[in-house]
């Protein structure tokens, strides 16, 4: 039965740990960094040295480290494609922009274990030759901004940070930067335009890649939180040993965020991939199951903007027979392991880790439209596609919630979401025409029905209703 | 010399081999950018030189690219790579080619945006197949869900590029089912710009144009997704000098002139190019008349003056073409001239006599530098018989970094080359007025300024024997002219102008000239042979070729191969 693997939580709701750095301290905090910058170069058999740095950003990449923000992508890689030689400096931003609908990760590590934090970014930048970073934190999140702070503040007072640190010659900063409620900036290239001071709207890809036209043109790596507190950990238990937690290619562990309707809704730290979306629902030692007399409808397995898994769904997986061949198996929603790959083979996503479990109760187009909303509120309005489409979805969602769907509907949707996926700057595109992708095709049933009987009620009621269009609250 | 002509031998430029809707095509691997420095050829640049069109609404050629209206999404492929990391070929040895897919989609294409997209070897662009035509359409339909669709009453119409895209890629009917999106309407940005915000389509073109060519940051959105919405920045007015041009690069009718909107549509205008005569810069503008009334100065593009821009100040000096009091009627005080069949060569053959009889030395020119190239040469020619001494009449206020410059004559250069006005400009009319006064100069021919206002007073000017005036406008100096020859604006007349730099630039005639007025050049052409007795071209290309070849300043020079964007020559 799969368990809770607390490595990055480890210290987090234990009783008496607070997010102090006499606490950190007395469980054993900033070891890792000391270690980290004393690191003697090692002597490599074609006779060159391989520098303390260049270890760490090797461990890194063996670790098999995958960004827990919510495109998975290889840390190492992306730390690889730094330009190192461009003269200018190299930024490493910290992403605590966590706003994706129904995850609620990070926030436990900022709140309760800053200093991991600290720990891990101070290393990551050690690693990356990086002598400035900043800590993007949602606005929102007014008190971890104070606890970074603070946090930040102590650090640089026992010389964890600032010139010198530990008198290993090394210099460091960090800051805190808050964000102004915007999801966008949760981006890395709308973070990025926001933390120089500008409207967060994302960049175009090519050119400004951050890893070479970052932060004020600069170079720039943007990690996530958990990935950051990850590298800590990696350093600290070696990074072959790190790469045994999980399961091939979906390395270590992962806080997932579980929520909706469950019965223990929470976060909770695993094994990449030792535990299926099932278990992670139904689980006592998870979310501990559907409340009573109530049966699994759907569920977005990775934050609102993944695709939405039908209860029932069965998918194609490619596994390794007993003849050592890969060949395709039936694999329920539920049996699917909670990793990067095998969501992504079902056509969603593990994204921000964040599981939003829906009962029968559930209305989808209600549901939808909710998140419809949400993704109209956030568009940032730069490119047209994302900008008109999002709020057109909301728009026609929420005239269908309010007793004016029609037979059309359901196609009409799927049109408005098939023009904006692969269109836009960013991802939002995704973001927003996936959902809607997703639970028009699953339900669609449900959506044809809608139209069915509010055309036929309309058309009794008479001509004024069938003309009337229902404003949307997002129109305002 | 002519710059243009040097036939200095250009270096191989480094090409690239693409392939645009199947069409083998050699394109240079670098192109200039906005600011003119090479940069890596673009998709949509490639395609224009394989001839094709790629709708656009935010990309600008002189501005920062910010690919947001992805109007220019195209379908395109690239060369397949195999895991040898070597090309795959097809059977029949050519490049097999990957055509883009969305990676978690593969059955459905990709596009990118062709003005920020690199070309690559072997790269193939589709800007004409089916999965391109749709993707422009999906566009299209979504900058026009929340667009008020209210072209009959907007000024743009006519040259608005979502009327245009959408007779190659709208529909007739919207499938939109909601209710629109409201934004604020005739908003009044500046002192010049009225913005309707429910037609704006969000493109950033004004923004990037204010913040980076005019240097004023002073537009911005606020607001976020379809609420987004342009603005200025908070108790800024928008009302640097070259606000207009915003109108002008706004690709809808979000952003309209207070001074032409609801004037006159555009499909009415007759355009000619012709060259602004505010200062000595001379912008290449597109002049807009109906029925012999100028409504609107466009700046034309030509990048060794202008780029795509013009100030407002020398945009909207354009009121006085049209206004009532233009003199357009031929006075001669000596004479009563009534029949305006016949007031032009009897008026001519009369001033001919008086000049012919003048003793040498005993007249003055004053000729402005707003007269054409061409008048001033004939001028000259003039005052060479007549022994006269000359000059023009400066003309100078505040210039700025970007256009407008301090010298406010369009022609001090041309007045210069061709020896008119003294060096430095106005230091003879203190002698001009001193001959007056000593009775040495008996005759004054003005061109173009009221002398009244650079010291030669309306006392002096009564001491003469004869005051030979052409003007445009009445002033003190018209008022008192024995003989008054009425011109013409460049609007009226055709010539050429040299601006600081030495560009020599020229105009053609866009409205007809008021009543009984003539260009100078061809008055002047008539007098200056009679008085002369040379002979001499009656047309303006033959005039400003003799010009070239007599005059060295303009050596070389034709007036064909000024072209639409002029030539510089060495100053």
């Amino acid at each position: 039965m799969p368990q809770q693997y607390r490595l990055i939580l480890k210290n987090v709701d234990q009783p008496g740990y607070t997010p102090d750095l006499d606490c950190y301290l007395r469980h054993g905090g900033y070891e890792v960094l000391k270690k980290s910058l004393a690191l003697p170069g090692k002597d490599l058999a074609d006779g060159k040295k391989m520098s303390a740095q260049e270890q760490i950003r090797e461990d890194v990449k063996i670790s098999g480290l995958r960004g827990r923000g919510g495109a998975g992508f290889s840390c190492g890689l992306k730390w690889s494609f730094v330009d190192r030689k461009s003269g200018k400096p190299i930024y490493l931003i910290c992403n605590a922009d966590e706003s994706e609908p129904g995850t609620f990760k990070d926030r436990q590590i900022i709140y309760k274990d800053p200093h991991l934090l600290l720990e891990g970014m101070i290393i990551s930048c050690f690693a990356n030759d990086v002598h400035l970073a900043y800590i993007y934190i949602r606005g929102e999140m007014t008190d971890g901004a104070k606890i970074l702070n603070r946090a930040l503040g102590e650090a640089r007072a026992k010389n964890f940070l600032g010139k010198n640190i530990l008198g290993s010659g090394y210099d460091l900063d960090i800051h805190v930067h808050r964000g102004a409620g915007a999801y966008i900036c949760g981006e890395e290239t709308g973070l990025i335009e926001s933390l120089e001071g500008k409207r967060a709207y994302p960049r175009i890809k090519p050119p400004y890649f951050p890893a070479v036209l970052g932060l004020y043109m600069c170079p720039t790596i943007v990690n996530n939180v958990e990935t950051l507190a990850a590298v800590k950990h990696i350093l600290q238990m070696g990074a072959s040993e790190y790469a045994k937690l999980g399961t091939p290619n979906n390395t270590g562990t992962r806080i997932v965020s579980v929520s909706g309707h469950v019965k223990k809704p929470g976060y909770y730290e695993v094994e990449v991939g030792k535990a299926t979306l099932g278990d992670m629902i139904f689980n006592a030692e998870f979310g501990g199951g559907l409340r009573e007399g109530r049966t699994l409808k759907a569920v977005i397995p990775g934050g609102s903007s993944a695709k939405v898994f039908k209860a029932g769904e069965k998918f194609k997986l490619k596994r390794k027979g007993p003849d050592g061949q890969m060949t395709p198996v039936d694999v329920d929603m539920l049996d699917l392991p909670y990793d990067f790959d095998s969501l992504q083979q079902a056509g969603s996503m593990s994204g921000s880790g964040a599981i939003i479990v829906m009962d029968d109760t559930t209305d989808i187009v209600q549901a939808l439209a909710n998140i419809a909303d949400f993704y109209a509120h956030e568009s940032c309005g730069q490119c047209t596609p994302c900008r008109e489409g999002s709020l057109w979805l909301a728009k026609a969602l929420h005239r269908m919630d309010n007793g004016h769907a029609r037979r059309a509907d359901a196609d009409y949707l799927l049109n408005i979401a098939q023009n904006i996926q692969g269109r836009t700057i960013c991802a939002f595109g995704e973001a927003c025409a996936w959902p809607v992708l997703s639970f028009v095709k699953k339900f669609r049933d449900e959506f044809d029905a809608r139209g069915i009987s509010d055309e036929a009620k309309n058309a009794a009621a008479g001509p004024s209703q069938q003309l009337k269009i229902a404003a949307s609250p997002a129109s305002s | 010399m002519p710059n243009e002509q040097t036939t200095e031998k250009k270096p191989a430029v480094e090409t690239i081999r693409i392939k645009v809707d199947g069409r083998e095509i050699d394109v240079p691997k670098m192109t200039p950018d906005w600011q003119g420095k090479p940069q890596k050829t673009t998709m949509l640049q490639a395609c224009a030189l394989a001839g094709i069109e790629v709708p656009h609404y935010c990309y600008h050629p002189k501005l920062i690219v910010a690919g947001n209206c992805r109007m220019c999404l195209i379908e395109f492929g690239t060369p397949a790579i195999g895991p040898d990391r070597k090309p795959v070929l097809n059977p029949d040895g050519t490049p097999k080619i990957s055509r883009s897919v969305l990676p978690y989609e593969p059955s459905t294409p990709r596009g990118a945006i062709a003005c920020a997209t690199e070309i690559s070897p072997g790269m193939e662009l589709y800007p004409n197949s089916p999965a391109t035509k749709q993707m422009r359409e999906a566009v299209l339909e979504s900058l026009l869900i929340n667009h008020p669709l209210d072209c009959p009453i907007c000024d743009q119409a006519g040259e608005c590029k979502l009327q245009e895209y959408s007779v190659d890629y709208g529909k007739s009917k919207s499938a939109f089912a909601e209710e629109k999106v409201h934004k604020p309407k005739h908003v009044e940005l500046g002192p010049r710009i009225v913005l309707d915000d429910e037609r704006c389509i969000l493109c950033s073109r004004c923004i990037r144009f204010s913040r980076d060519i005019a240097g004023d940051d002073a537009l911005g959105f606020v607001s976020r997704g379809s609420h987004s919405t342009l603005t200025r920045y908070p108790g800024k007015n928008f009302d640097n000098n070259y606000t207009l041009n915003t109108v002008d690069i706004c690709p809808v009718g979000a952003l309209t002139s207070k001074d032409f909107r609801f004037q006159m549509r555009v499909w009415f205008l007759k355009e000619t190019k012709s060259i602004c005569t505010s200062c000595g810069t001379g912008c290449n503008i597109t002049m807009g008349s109906r029925e012999d009334k100028v409504y609107r100065f466009e700046p034309r593009e030509n990048d060794a003056v202008n780029s795509c821009w013009m100030c407002d100040y020398g945009r909207l000096n354009y009121k006085w073409i049209n206004r009532q009091d233009r003199l357009a009627v031929v006075q001669g005080s000596k004479v009563n001239v009534t029949d305006p069949l016949t007031e032009w060569p009897r008026t001519i053959s009369e001033i001919t006599g008086l000049l012919g009889r003048a003793s040498t030395g005993s007249a003055a020119i004053i000729a402005s530098a707003r007269q054409t190239n061409e008048e001033l040469f004939l001028l000259k020619k003039l005052a060479d018989k007549l022994g006269a001494v000359t000059d023009s009449v400066s003309r100078s206020g505040e210039g700025d970094k970007l256009l407008l410059n301090a010298d406010r004559n369009p022609n001090s250069t041309g007045a210069r080359l061709i020896g008119i006005a003294a060096v430095p400009m106005g230091s003879n009319l203190p002698k001009i007025a001193a001959g007056i006064a000593s009775g040495g100069i008996k005759t004054l021919i003005v061109f173009g300024e009221d002398v009244t206002t650079v010291g030669i007073g309306e006392n002096l000017l009564a001491k003469l024997d004869l005051l030979i005036v052409s003007d445009i406008l009445p002033n003190k100096t018209t008022v008192l002219a024995h003989y008054l020859l009425p011109g013409c604006a460049q609007a009226e007349k055709r010539g050429s102008f040299v601006n600081v730099k030495g560009r020599v630039q020229r105009f053609m005639q866009n409205i007809q000239p008021k009543g009984n007025a003539r260009a100078e050049w061809e008055f002047l052409h008539e007098l200056t042979h009679g008085v002369t007795g040379q002979n001499g071209f009656a047309s303006i290309e033959g005039l400003f070729n003799q010009m070239a070849a007599e005059v060295p300043g303009f050596k070389g020079l034709t007036w064909a191969g000024l072209g639409d964007l002029g030539v510089t020559v060495t100053i």
